[in-house]
């Protein structure tokens, strides 16, 4: 247990919302769904317990991003909490990403200028 | 905006944990683990839902007022179980906010607001240097020569004008009464000067300020609404003053009372005072206000007044009465000069008194916050955070001070009118009022208040050492020590500040108390004075005034019962009033600019009899010498042994105003004219000379003097129904009016003293009686292995008394300071007066003995089983 901790690495702030939100984009998901699906895609390299998504989730619903209702699950005959992306959701999506796609570009220059010129 | 749904928004929170900690769970089963693993497992990969619900709580805007009115709550219901705590504390907070507020409204009213005048900082009060006795007095009233060369010559001023206060008497009218009224006699330029209009009506034209004008006055508010009924038909109509006839031209607003507080009326000086009057530079009656030119300094104003004034004095170098110096002083200063001290050493006083209660409630919840020691150690453990924990707290006090600083509005309220009605007399008192900055205030003491009590409990409690306070509490073995050192350093504060308020009551009593046992030079019991004056219009000089005096006195003194009755123009104690210069005619010629001068008096024959005023030599005036025969002097005796030293003078002659060979034939003993202030030279002429119509009548009886109010009230309207007679006193309380204000002074602060005292004493009791609770099962040992019990209240008294003692100490050092601060408030008293000094410190002794005892004595009398079994 304590090596596999070893090898995982906190999440970077901020990033979480832009994580939520692009595993948004394929359909509206419950708390659970986005967790297990943000786990799988990286591997399990995150180290995130599936709680410290509601918090994120709240907040994003706070600010109009996702919208959120009660539905009955397909497969279960069972109520979840569904999050849907909204219109202001797509388009904070795309500022984040390029946000993030600048940041990591400019730390890629920083880090590996060699490689850049190559 | 969303803080409504909250409640929904919570339980639809916990739903959606719950099933998707479900969801975990399940697939944690279907993974393999058991039944009892799954659980764990799911909660493991889960993260811990309390916490997790927290975070996201913390995530929802409108958050904190929820969070808050939880907190509320939970004080609430926390102070609500311990009733006599909460009511204490309010009550304790509610009076030391309550009289802050109530002086902070009152020395912002008098002495922080600006004056209601145009531009108030321009407005200068102008004075003479003049003298009294042999020393120099700033602030002597101007003559009117010497005003009108100031008006004519300055080039500071853009206007002067003068003022001066008397009495006259308004004539009856329909089923109304004589009476006297204060009335200011003005220039004509003086509301200009002010920057005042009438609020109806209009002001004196320069026309109606000279002697050949026709009567004109201006009302003021009051006496329009209660004597003509608030009817504008007033206007133009004409009233009777002195049983002269003038003609109403304007109404005041109600808030102006210039040149003093009580002003009713007002009438232009050149009309009432005589040419020579207003020409003299001798005779100073004015006071005189000023306007500066823009870009002029007070200072290069009263230079400028003061050259004048030099011009003047050296052109008049015979009289040495024309004074060479101007001074002036800021027009506020003018009108509070005589409240300003006190009123600062009042608000010290409070705000002494609201440390006190901050601290006591800071006591009190340091205590509170020790009993549940062990309460917050478990709720430590298991996670509060610190930050909700202290905020609790502060919400605690927060609420306490909140409640009693509403109830000390309250009182200030009630308090300030109070004072309205009993201090109608004070300078400005009709600028007091609570306004939208004294509620700021009274909101910013309150936040004050609880921050400083409630983080100094905060703190005490925020002990990280949860798991010794565990134990501590769990073995009630004597702990809390840390605590109680600050408690104790908490109380030697209040004691110290008690003592400081103690002393200052003490001084302020004993001053009070030398200043009423003053020996006035004459008797004060059985004693009746009633104020009376002539219209000098109707009363020619000479013949009729005489007349009417003897007439009176005779009628008076034949009403069975009456002893003795006189007539004097200024009795004892009531001011300086008057003085003239003199020269001894037996004696050589003084050099130029010298003269003599002393208070003079107007009485008749046998006013000194009726006073009680001893004749040490000589004899009392001649009855039969009146109206120009009148050529008698009485002098006082300080007058014999300051101008007569070593000599008889009884038989010299004084050359004075009223003739050049006025004979001295008796000495009567010292009178003061002002409680307070050494006897002057005095001299007494005869009121038979016709030339006095304003003065005091004065009536003596062995049996319930009071009684010959009426009768005599009666005998006056009689002789003229419509002669007003005011202040009926008897002599106590007339000299009883002339103390008002010390008594008032220390009356206050002995009530501030008493509280702190009684607050100090509350505190003392609180500590010992915790100390001794926390110390039961010690002390129970203690007692089970053989220690005295007297032994043990010994120690008990010893530990309370500590602080006590401290405090006094530091006290003792502080009232020093703070006497030195008031020692122009005390009268015949040193700041340091041992006897103070030693009463407050056995007072305090005993008290805080007595708060110590009772705990110290029950702690003695514990059963030694029963403390043991207490655990």
């Amino acid at each position: 247990m304590a090596k596999e901790a070893k090898e995982r690495v906190g999440l970077l702030q901020g990033t979480l919302d832009m994580l939520i939100l692009r595993t948004l984009l394929y359909g509206a998901a419950h708390g659970h769904q986005i967790g297990k699906h943000i786990q799988k895609t990286t591997n399990e390299f995150l180290q995130m317990q599936h709680g410290s998504l509601y918090p994120a989730l709240h907040r994003l619903e706070e600010r109009g991003w996702v919208s959120a209702k009660w539905e009955m699950a397909p497969d279960k005959n069972r109520e979840f909490k569904y999050y849907r992306l909204t219109d202001k959701g797509r388009k904070q999506l795309l500022v984040e990403e390029s946000q993030w796609k600048q940041m990591a570009e400019a730390v890629a220059r920083v880090m590996w200028p060699a490689a850049e010129e190559s | 905006m969303r803080w409504r749904p909250l409640k929904n928004r919570d339980s639809d929170l916990e739903r959606e944990l719950r099933s998707d900690l479900e969801l975990e769970e399940e697939e944690q089963r279907e993974n393999g683990a058991g039944e009892a693993e799954s659980g764990y497992a799911a909660l493991r990969a889960f993260g811990n839902p309390a916490l997790i619900r927290e975070q996201t709580r913390a995530v929802w805007s409108w958050n904190w007022p929820e969070s808050l009115a939880r907190d509320l709550r939970f004080s609430l219901r926390t102070l609500r179980r311990t009733p006599g705590f909460t009511v204490i504390t309010i009550l304790v907070m509610a009076l030391g906010i309550g009289a802050n507020v109530a002086l902070f409204t009152v020395v912002r009213g008098v002495l922080l607001r600006p004056l209601p005048f145009q531009d108030p900082d321009r407005l200068t009060m102008l004075y003479e240097w003049g003298r009294q006795g042999n020393n120099a007095a700033a602030y002597n009233m101007v003559s009117g020569g010497m005003y009108a060369e100031w008006k004519q010559q300055n080039q500071t001023f853009y206007s002067l004008a003068l003022a001066r206060t008397i009495r006259v008497g308004l004539s009856g009218s329909g089923r109304q009464l004589p009476e006297k009224l204060k009335s200011g006699e003005i220039s004509w330029d003086l509301l200009p000067t002010l920057g005042v209009q009438p609020a109806l009506g209009r002001n004196f034209a320069q026309a109606d300020d000279s002697p050949a004008a026709n009567g004109t006055v201006i009302l003021s508010w009051g006496l329009w609404k209660r004597r003509f009924g608030g009817d504008r038909a007033i206007l133009n109509q004409t009233i009777y003053l002195d049983a002269q006839p003038y003609t109403v031209i304007g109404i005041m607003p109600a808030w102006f009372d210039f040149p003093g507080p009580a002003t009713q009326l007002w009438t232009p000086a050149y009309h009432e005072m005589t040419v020579e009057e207003m020409k003299s530079y001798s005779q100073h009656m004015f006071r005189v206000v000023g306007r500066l030119k823009s870009g002029v300094s007070a200072e290069q104003g009263v230079a400028d007044l003061s050259l004048i004034s030099r011009r003047i004095h050296d052109a008049h170098r015979s009289d040495p009465f024309v004074f060479r110096n101007a001074s002036g002083r800021p027009l506020l200063d003018h009108i509070v000069g005589d409240i300003k001290q006190p009123l600062y050493v009042l608000l010290e006083a409070t705000c002494c008194l609201l440390l006190i209660a901050c601290l006591n409630v800071a006591n009190l919840l340091v205590a509170r916050a020790a009993a549940r020691r062990k309460e917050l150690a478990i709720r430590t453990a298991l996670g509060g955070g610190w930050l909700r924990l202290m905020r609790e707290r502060l919400m605690e006090s927060v609420l306490l001070t909140a409640a009693g600083g509403a109830l000390g509005l309250l009182l200030a309220a009630a308090a300030l009118e109070w004072l309205e009605h009993t201090r109608a007399d004070m300078s400005r008192v009709e600028s007091i009022h609570i306004d939208g900055v004294v509620a700021a205030f009274t909101v910013g003491v309150i936040v004050v208040c609880a921050l400083f009590s409630g983080l100094i409990a905060a703190f005490s409690a925020s002990d990280k050492r949860v798991l010794s306070a565990l134990h501590e509490s769990s073995r009630s073995m004597s702990g809390g020590q840390g605590r109680a050192a600050l408690r104790k350093g908490l109380l030697m504060l209040e004691v110290g500040l008690t003592v400081v308020l103690l002393v200052g009551a003490g001084l302020l009593l004993k001053s009070c108390e030398r200043l009423r046992s003053n020996d006035m030079g004459c008797s004060t019991e059985g004693v009746l004075t009633m104020h009376l004056g002539l219209p000098d219009a109707r009363y020619a000089k000479g013949a009729p005034r005489a007349n009417f005096f003897d007439t009176l006195l005779e009628r008076v003194r034949a009403l069975p019962g009456v002893d003795a009755a006189g007539f004097v123009t200024v009795p004892p104690g009531q001011g300086y009033w008057n003085d003239w210069g003199f020269t001894i005619v037996e004696h050589p010629s003084l050099a130029q600019g010298k003269g003599l001068g002393a208070i003079n008096r107007w009485a008749d024959p046998k006013y000194f009899r009726a006073m009680g005023i001893p004749i040490l030599r000589g004899r009392t005036f001649n009855v039969s010498k009146r109206l120009d025969a009148a050529n008698e002097a009485v002098i006082s005796e300080s007058f014999a042994d300051q101008y007569f030293p070593g000599e008889d003078p009884i038989g010299k002659h004084l050359n004075v105003q009223l003739g050049p060979r006025i004979e001295v034939v008796g000495i009567a003993g010292d009178t003061r004219y002002a409680i307070g202030e050494k006897a002057a030279p005095m001299m007494y002429f005869p009121l038979d000379a016709g030339v006095e119509t304003v003065g005091t009548l004065v009536i003596r009886s062995r049996h319930g003097v009071e009684q010959f109010a009426l009768p005599v009230q009666r005998i006056v309207a009689q002789m003229d129904s419509d002669l007003p007679v005011s202040d009926v006193l008897t002599m106590n309380q007339l000299l009883g009016k002339q103390t008002f204000d010390q008594s008032f002074n220390a009356t206050l602060l002995t009530g501030f003293a008493t509280l702190s005292l009684l607050l100090a004493a509350v505190g003392l009791f609180g500590v010992m009686s915790y100390i001794a609770a926390q110390r039961t099962t010690e002390i129970g040992i203690r007692i089970a292995l053989g220690a005295k019990r007297e032994h043990v209240m010994r120690k008990m008294l010893m530990d309370g008394m500590g602080p006590a003692v401290l405090g006094l100490v530091v006290g003792l050092a502080a009232s020093v300071e703070a006497g030195r601060l008031m020692r122009d408030l005390l009268y015949e008293i040193k700041p340091l007066d041992p006897a103070v000094f030693a009463a407050v410190a056995t007072t305090l002794l005993a008290v805080a003995a007595l708060a110590c005892f009772v705990p110290a004595w029950r702690a003695s009398r514990l059963d030694p089983m029963q403390a043991l079994r207490t655990e």
